[in-house]
């Protein structure tokens, strides 16, 4: 238990209230209730990488907007996915994943989800379900114009992730 | 794509001349992944040919049969074997990942280990015989660990090899120089270009039993191209040194291999 605790104990002591009507640092207007958890940088999974080439390479704060957007768009309509991406909350999803990604790249963002365990716990994902969001991933980087090298290298950063997601 | 690598002449998922730590499969939608594969390499003096199939369970175990033909041609008749000689051999494979993931290990060095063997028949146990060949069956043992480095976008593997077979067992196992198992390494290197396209390098050792004529390492220059998830094509120069007396042996590579 970190000190952290006392806060998530004070936000349990400030619910409930109406489904996030006011922006809270775990959800914004707009989006489902959550439980509250503590707010951290570290939830994101992997240290912001030092130089910006990746995050400039993928367009910097709007060209990761965009990507997330496309890599979302995508996954709801696949196949493969839809059965994970229709209970979501694509409001929150398309937020955090932009978040999570641009302070991945070292871009001038905060990560404000939950910790990659905690995000997919029960979601029952399996290594082909993830590979497949990986696949969406590329096929929107490839269509904004990322080069292969750049999409590696935040590639790389996610694919260590697949320990905390995929649970079968 | 190309990230479980291709087929090797042997049968087993990796480069062409060496078995990579993936097993075949990987990255299919089921738990059991298969390919077939054919591949021809074209040399002055001889002819290769080689074709398999391979069943990948569970990212865990690969199983893989491949057989093996060596046409020597018109040089048959030069090594008083008579023209069109082939020698065939039938491998049989199987690999296991011991521990480590090549692909999404990306925050640690460790790369994808794995543990196989080959049994493999050689079909000409009389030549074998005469050109000082001890057996004309054999089991080669190998430790494989490959690394993908995404943020380089490189794959490294290395492969430690147990083993008695001249000329990968077309020529038998064992002879009248060397009789025991020797320790030979094999390594490729690659970079992918693109999604679907890997070119690199591999090296292959090997022992250098009989005495009737010299055993080369082998060596060769590849490209690999994913025509889709289910569909690769690998070229590449192969230089396989001297062969039964037959010296540079060098030539065109070509491989097709169909996922399932």
């Amino acid at each position: 238990m970190r000190p952290i605790f006392a806060l998530s104990l004070a936000a349990v002591l400030i619910l409930p209230l109406p489904a996030a009507a006011q922006p809270t640092p775990w959800a914004h207007p707009g989006e489902e209730a959550i439980d509250p958890y503590a707010v951290d940088d570290a939830n994101a999974g992997a240290a912001p990488m030092a130089e910006d080439a990746v995050f400039e390479a993928l367009g910097g704060v709007q060209g990761v907007s965009r990507i997330i957007d496309d890599l979302v768009d995508r996954s709801v309509r696949d196949p493969r996915l839809e059965e994970i991406f229709k209970p979501t909350d694509l409001a929150r999803l398309r937020r955090t994943l932009k978040e999570q990604v641009c302070f991945i790249l070292g871009g001038p963002c905060a990560y404000s989800g939950r910790d990659m365990a905690a995000a997919h716990k029960d979601l029952g994902i399996t290594t082909a379900e993830f590979n497949a969001l990986v696949e969406n991933l590329q096929g929107a980087m490839d269509d904004a114009g990322v080069p292969f090298r750049a999409q590696n290298r935040l590639l790389a950063r996610l694919a260590p992730m697949k320990g905390d997601v995929v649970e079968r | 794509m190309l990230t479980g690598g291709v087929s090797s002449v042997e049968g087993a998922g990796g480069g062409g001349l060496a078995p990579w730590a993936m097993i075949t499969g990987y990255g299919s939608q089921g738990q059991v992944g298969a390919n077939a594969h054919a591949t021809v390499v074209d040399l002055p003096d001889y002819q290769f040919r080689s074709g398999g199939i391979a069943l990948g369970v569970q990212d865990r175990l690969e199983l893989s049969y491949a057989r093996q033909t060596f046409d020597t041609g018109p040089t048959g008749a030069r090594l008083g074997l008579g023209e069109g000689f082939t020698f065939r051999q039938d491998v049989l494979g199987a690999k296991l990942r011991v521990f480590g993931d090549a692909v999404y290990d990306q925050d640690r060095w460790t790369p994808q280990v794995a543990i196989g063997a080959q049994w493999k028949s050689n079909n000409q146990p009389g030549v074998i015989a005469a050109i000082g060949g001890r057996d004309h069956e054999g089991v080669d043992y190998y430790v494989a660990a490959t690394k993908i480095l995404l943020d380089q976008s490189v794959l490294l593997n290395g492969t430690v090899r147990a083993t008695r077979a001249n000329q990968g067992g077309l020529l038998g196992f064992g002879g009248d120089r060397n009789d025991d198992y020797s320790l030979q390494f094999e390594g490729s290197a690659g970079v992918l270009l693109t999604k679907r396209l890997l070119v690199g390098a591999e090296y292959r050792t090997k022992p250098d039993n009989l005495g009737f004529a010299r055993e080369d390492d082998w060596f060769d220059l590849f490209a690999a191209y994913a025509v889709n998830k289910n569909l690769s094509i690998t070229a590449a120069y192969a230089d396989l040194g001297d062969i039964a007396t037959f010296e540079d042996q060098r030539g065109l590579y070509l491989s097709i291999q169909a996922g399932f």
